[in-house]
């Protein structure tokens, strides 16, 4: 009998995936992880145990913060998934359509702010929708509807949800390509068995390709979860590490900016901030695992 | 045979350094001011060296947000220069009590300076001080002096006044009264708040009771700056919710907007800008005839570096930064930065000549909240922030946003407990 030979390329094929995800992700989570389990007294670190996450979620000052960033993190959440998501499905489903001329234009326009920098898309909306130089009050003048207007980036009320507007703008492309590649992968043959059974156009969307997209609309959705729940970029770039007005647009990810590095006259700690990304990630973790067992694994799947 | 070459050349080149060391000492300075490299290595080195050879002076800025991080790591690692440039009160006392800046107190230079100026660079209880103050800004208005003349307007020194040629100006309506506006949020507190508070808490008197326990934020010299903050709504532009801190400065040097709530570094960027004469008022008093009170704070400092090797050389550049010729330099290359020494300066810039005017007529003071009060959770400077824009929105009344700020304060500081 022949001794299995060890299989060097293997190896050889994985270590440097393996390593440089190793330094550079799984190495500074577990050290994050570990940070948020200690606090600097006089001058040196020591062990706390769980005390950072109690201050977290029951210490009026933190906890009132973090439910805050919470709600509005959810809020962000469902405006992308309420919107973001059926404009790109739809859009997808119109740029499938054969007889649709200038397709691969409509489809590059749309697709390239997501290759935008957040600094640029930030800076860009904030000028668009200034009240001073921005072109959105003239536009609205123009049309007779300056009275509609209004400061949204300054006012507490709409700010959160015009910044996940600008979000879903720049972010659209995204479901939209992947739908659009799902809804490619249907063959021609099973479309013609419906148009020979008599279902056509809209009919043939809900019936035939929508369940054939379900998987891709679930991945998007989830991507979408994970993408929002690590938000951060946008709204720094909008309105600061202060998240204003008066914190209407503090999501977890700046709120967790703001207490690791500390912010004008406030000293940074990385203690606090690490409890902060450790229920980050905790909360992620959750979303993502409900996902995967709860509607992944019982999702129908259809052979094409 | 060509490495031992190498290795002889090198040995030579070791030898030659350490024999210009022996003759020069080197003083490395760090800072974030990386906007006067020019400023130091053409004017402030040279005038330095040519006084005193054998001492030669390297300026190593960096990034301005960078700075706090890449210096304490340079610290502990014992490779940061000899000499520092201090960020004003915590940040600096941090290093202090890690043992990485000197004590200065025996230099006899620091008595040039008033106990104002030192605050941001001492112990809290005032014993030891660690940086050589080298520079304050100091809020007030600067306003459009052609529109003031175009619509016979007098500078207002009282809050009446104020507040009558706001409403002249708005009624006239070539002009947007006001350039301010409150989504960035420091502005409101920065320019609104600590501009016009010292005239209402009685500047140092208020903010060292304030510190001590004996006032409150609930008390009605805290309050009222919200009120009036309340009513300067009526008279900032369209939409100033949404208005950011470069939106008002554009409005105002572009002739938009006739009073700009201002701070003195925005002197050099507002001479380059505006094409119309400015001047500068200082924040109202209540009434005629009352003392006045200006908020002059404390910005840059210079200290030495604990663990330098030359600490006789560093103490003669702190000296010398010390003394008048420096603060003439450093003054006119920087107008709107004032050095802090009691020295009188003479002052080139018409617009900055105005502001440090005001120190003859009127107390300093420096910001409320920088002081020992944002040391904890909340902070208070932050939360100071929020309060002032919400008190000009109109979203939150003078006497809750008191009461929310005072609670935050309650909540961690012990003597106002």
């Amino acid at each position: 009998m022949q001794k299995p030979r060890i299989r060097w390329h293997i190896a050889v094929f994985l270590a440097p995936a393996v390593l440089i995800y190793t330094s550079v992700m799984i190495f500074p989570l577990f050290n994050t992880l570990r940070l948020a389990l200690f606090q600097k007294v006089d001058q040196e670190r020591v062990y706390v145990g769980l005390e950072n996450f109690r201050t977290l979620f029951f210490d009026p000052t933190w906890s009132e913060q973090f439910w805050n960033a919470l709600a509005n993190n959810f809020w962000f959440f469902l405006i992308h998934m309420l919107v973001q998501n059926p404009i790109g499905i739809a859009l997808a489903a119109l740029l499938s359509h054969p007889r649709l001329r200038f397709a691969a234009l409509y489809r590059s326009a749309i697709f390239i702010p997501t290759i935008l920098s957040f600094v640029i898309v930030g800076f860009a909306w904030k000028l668009i929708l200034s009240p001073i130089w921005g072109i959105a009050p003239s536009m609205l003048d123009a049309v007779g509807l300056k009275s509609l207007f209004a400061p949204w980036l300054g006012k507490e009320e709409y700010a959160l949800t015009t910044l996940a507007m600008v979000s879903v703008w720049q972010f659209v492309g995204i479901p939209m390509m992947l739908i659009y590649a799902a809804l490619l992968s249907i063959p021609e043959e099973m479309l013609e068995a419906g148009e020979i059974d008599g279902v056509t156009g809209i009919a043939a969307f809900w019936k035939i390709k929508l369940p054939l997209i379900l998987p891709s609309i679930g991945i998007i959705s989830i991507l979408t979860f994970v993408a929002n729940f690590n938000a951060f970029d946008l709204i720094y770039a909008a309105q600061g590490a202060l998240a204003g007005p008066d914190f209407s647009t503090d999501i977890l990810g700046t709120f967790m900016y703001r207490t690791f590095f500390g912010f004008q006259l406030q000293l940074g700690d990385p203690h606090m901030g690490s409890a902060i990304a450790g229920a980050m990630f905790a909360i992620i973790l959750v979303g993502v695992c409900l996902y995967l067992f709860g509607i992944q694994s019982r999702m129908r799947r259809y052979q094409l | 045979m060509k490495s031992k070459f190498m290795l002889a050349a090198l040995a030579g080149t070791a030898l030659v350094a350490t024999s210009a060391l022996a003759e020069d000492v080197t003083l490395t300075v760090e800072s974030w001011r990386n906007d006067d490299l020019t400023l130091w290595q053409d004017k402030i080195i040279p005038a330095f060296e040519a006084a005193h050879p054998g001492i030669k002076i390297n300026f190593t800025p960096s990034a301005p947000t960078e700075y706090n991080a890449v210096l304490n790591s340079k610290l502990d690692a014992g490779s940061a220069g000899d000499l520092i440039t201090c960020r004003p009160f915590d940040a600096s006392l941090a290093l202090y009590e890690a043992d990485h800046l000197a004590a200065l107190d025996d230099m006899d230079a620091m008595d040039n300076f008033s106990d104002v100026a030192k605050s941001a660079w001492q112990t809290d209880d005032g014993s030891a001080s660690f940086c050589v103050p080298m520079a304050s800004v100091i809020h007030g208005f600067i306003y459009n002096k052609e529109a003031f003349e175009e619509l016979g307007l007098e500078i207002p020194t009282t809050e009446e006044e104020f507040f009558a040629a706001l409403e002249t100006i708005k009624e006239d309506g070539t002009y947007i009264p006001m350039a301010m506006g409150t989504n960035d949020q420091w502005e409101a507190a920065t320019m609104g708040y600590n501009n016009i508070g010292p005239n209402y808490w009685n500047g140092e008197e208020g903010r060292k009771a304030l510190i001590d326990g004996e006032q409150k934020l609930t008390d009605e010299q805290w309050v009222a700056p919200f009120e009036t903050l309340a009513k300067w709504a009526d008279y900032l532009g369209d939409g100033f919710e949404a208005q950011t801190y470069p939106d008002s400065q554009n409005l105002f040097t572009l002739g938009r907007a006739a009073i700009y709530p201002a701070g003195s570094w925005e002197i050099s960027g507002f001479n380059a800008q505006a094409d119309f004469e400015m001047g500068a008022f200082k924040a109202p008093v209540k009434a005629a005839g009352d003392s006045c009170y200006i908020s002059d704070h404390t910005d840059i400092g210079i200290g030495m570096n604990a663990s330098t090797e030359h600490p006789e050389a560093a103490k003669t550049f702190l000296t010398w930064v010390a003394s008048p010729e420096f603060a003439d330099i450093f003054g006119n290359a920087l107008p709107g930065f004032f050095p802090l020494s009691n020295a009188p300066v003479d002052l080139e810039d018409p617009l900055a000549k105005e502001f440090v005017s005001w120190r003859d007529d009127c107390d300093s003071t420096i910001r409320s909240t920088y002081q020992i009060l944002s040391r904890g959770t909340p902070n208070l400077e932050n939360e100071t922030w929020g309060a002032s824009a919400a008190a000009i929105k109109g979203t939150k009344t003078p006497e809750a946003l008191g009461e929310e700020l005072q609670s935050g304060l309650e909540s961690w500081y012990a003597p106002q407990q």
